[in-house]
């Protein structure tokens, strides 16, 4: 979308979105770039509130605690500054001090947090440095730590190693928006000189869509899945007709294309994604280059479900949705043929069909620029993921063996053990959190730091629950906070679940522990509420179900006249 | 080119630009007697005017005009260069 389409947007109807509160502060003119925000907004169905502070307000906005900042009271608050600037303050100091710019202005901006986190809960999105070669040294810049070239990129390092501790803190990569489009298409000097504008017309769009699509990450708002035709997707040709033998990939023919785009899907499936294919093919046949090519990258243990037939592809994906159980907007799907991604399109509402060029070598540049894969968590769960979602299509195997459900649960042998929030824990409840959309009672979103904040917090009793069973650990899938209200009541501020364990007991048995924990604390009540979002229908009865009582728009119940609710899952 | 055929155009780019359907030009028009043409859509006028013509204006010439016929002859000067 051009800047012009994203302003058209910000004329429509944003009343049925969820608000978000942005602050956007700048040291160069900043309006194009606000609108296009708002712009993204709308197509990412977010209404978003933003503070955008007056030129080159960035310390003072932070600084003052009285500020229209902090009144404002954004959720997230951005933080852009230019490189023209930065290079105007380091030509003006003494050559002592351009040794230590980069570091400076990292306590710089470590003091701007200290400010910002002491006042108010928000994140922070700060754009790292779009390189400058002033060519003061030429190629030189590289051997002389003092030059403007070394301290900027020295300073994006930096940036880098303070995001990577400080959980609050994002980094909008502008550097790397630069570095895709050009610095000629990036920056117009004589719209620069102008208007104070640094970001030309046609980049504003790109970067403001990188700083949504963050939001929506942030907001649970991600894709999980990846699903992949194969013929002429992962290698050249068609494996019923040409045989192993002669598909392309390796060293045979533009077979580079195909195998450098699978070394790109594997990397994403060890960072988390879910990988399924939907072929148009015979089993054994589609199975085939899996198993035996010698120059095949992924694996048939990659991929999470395999679905292989004559079927047309809407049904099948349909099928895969049922088994991995997530929404079909967290789905991609990758199909060189237009007709499919066409009837995909049009019968699966959700799930996003990029339009891969006819050229498979630009299918990863193409990719590339679609920035899919989004995401403000990584765990070591993650890579794990895969492994999960397989063990559970043999569970859904097994199911089907039994009639009585009882019996089936009980066969199981689940076992959960419970714990209460602690360092190992603290990335995947956070991840949990900001993931969970559908079985999430309140849908409050904690970050790492939160997460640590009410662990050491004596207003808060903190559980986690993780599930295995005979067929294997599926980890951590639930997290509970519950918080002191007076002497007597417990509020139960966070109730999430995966829905990878929907249906099997979980809930009672984690109610179960609520209660114990309550009454071991000397709590008569415990109290529950459910926010309703778009996503979350599946438990707007869930207390009600529970047995809670309804008391003044929340759910109530006794502790002392509660019986445990029966379940076939047993703490470890 | 003549002028008119520039302020065609440039009447097809404001009708984009400034989101107004009725978007009418002559040489005197100014910019305040524009609805949608103001200080922010300006910038995007010009850098589609650029593209539009395959011109480039200089700093001292984006927000130096004082009417639309302005414009024109310093598109018309950047055409025949």
């Amino acid at each position: 979308m051009e800047l012009r389409d994203l302003k058209k947007n910000l004329k429509k109807d944003f009343s049925r979105f969820k608000k978000i509160k942005l602050a956007f502060l700048a040291d160069t003119a900043s309006q194009f770039i606000v609108q296009a925000i708002k712009g993204w907004g709308y197509e990412f169905s977010y209404d978003l509130d933003i503070f955008e502070a007056d030129f080159n307000q960035i310390e003072r906005q932070i600084l003052d605690s009285t500020s229209e900042l902090y009144e404002h009271e954004p959720e997230v608050t951005i933080v852009f500054e230019s490189s023209h600037k930065l290079l105007y303050k380091f030509n003006k100091l003494p050559s002592a001090k351009k040794e230590s710019f980069a570091q400076d202005r990292i306590d710089q901006l470590e003091m701007y947090l200290q400010a910002l986190s002491s006042k108010m809960k928000t994140k922070v999105i700060y754009f790292n440095i779009a390189e400058i070669d002033d060519n003061v040294f030429g190629n030189h810049s590289n051997k002389v730590s003092s030059s403007f070239v070394f301290q900027v990129r020295k300073l994006n390092y930096l940036l880098m190693e303070k995001a990577s501790q400080a959980a609050n803190l994002y980094i909008c990569d502008l550097s790397s928006v630069q570095n895709r489009y050009g610095k000629e298409r990036s920056f117009s000097p004589s719209i620069y000189v102008n208007t104070e504008m640094i970001l030309s017309v046609d980049i504003v769009p790109k970067v403001a869509f990188n700083v949504v699509n963050m939001l929506a990450a942030m907001n649970g708002k991600i894709k999980k899945c990846l699903i992949l035709d194969l013929d002429n997707t992962l290698w050249g040709g068609v494996i019923g007709d040409d045989g192993i033998e002669n598909i392309q990939l390796g060293m045979l023919g533009i077979g580079k294309a195909f195998t450098e785009f699978q070394l790109w899907i594997k990397a994403l499936q060890q960072r988390g994604i879910i990988l399924a294919v939907c072929s148009k093919n015979d089993e054994d046949k589609a199975k085939a280059p899996f198993e035996k090519h010698p120059d095949m990258v992924l694996k048939l243990d990659d991929i999470a479900v395999f679905v292989a037939n004559w079927e047309n592809k809407a049904d099948n994906i349909r099928k895969i949705q049922r088994i991995l159980n997530i929404g079909f907007d967290s789905m991609v799907f990758l199909d060189d043929n237009p007709f499919e991604r066409n009837m995909v399109r049009a019968n699966v509402e959700g799930v996003l069909v990029p339009e891969l060029p006819e050229d498979p070598a630009e299918y990863l540049e193409y990719l590339y620029t679609l920035n899919l894969f989004e995401t403000t968590s990584f765990s070591g769960e993650d890579t794990e993921r895969t492994k999960l979602y397989q063990v559970e299509a043999e569970r859904v195997t097994f199911h089907q063996k039994f009639t009585d459900e009882n019996e089936f649960l009980k066969s199981l042998d689940m076992l959960s053990d419970v714990q209460p929030f602690n360092s190992f824990n603290t990335p995947r409840v956070a991840q949990l959190s900001q993931r969970s959309n559908q079985f999430n009672l309140r849908t409050v979103r904690y970050t790492e730091d939160d997460i640590k904040r009410v662990a050491e917090d004596n207003n808060y009793y903190t559980l986690t629950f993780t599930l295995e069973d005979k067929f294997g650990d599926n980890g951590l899938i639930s997290a509970i906070i519950l918080q002191q209200e007076d002497n007597t009541t417990l509020f139960i501020d966070t109730w999430f679940m995966s829905c990878r364990v929907l249906k099997r007991g979980m809930e009672n048995f984690i109610l179960n522990t609520i209660i114990e924990t309550a009454k071991n604390n000397g709590y008569s009540k415990v109290k529950g509420e459910y926010i309703p979002t778009e996503k979350n229908g599946m438990v707007k009865d869930h207390y009600k179900n529970l047995g809670f009582e309804q008391e003044e728009g929340f759910w109530v119940i006794n502790t002392e006249k509660y019986e445990n609710k029966p379940c076939y899952i047993s703490k470890k | 080119m003549q002028k008119s055929d520039i302020i065609a155009k440039l009447v097809e780019i404001g009708i984009d630009i400034f989101d107004n359907e009725d978007v009418e030009l002559t040489e005197t028009t100014t910019a305040d007697e524009v609805e949608g043409w103001d200080s922010l859509t300006h910038i995007q006028f010009v850098v589609e005017i650029e593209k539009a013509f395959k011109i480039r204006f200089a700093s001292r010439e984006i927000q130096g005009w004082k009417n639309v016929g302005e414009m024109v002859d310093t598109i018309l000067s950047k055409i025949n260069e």
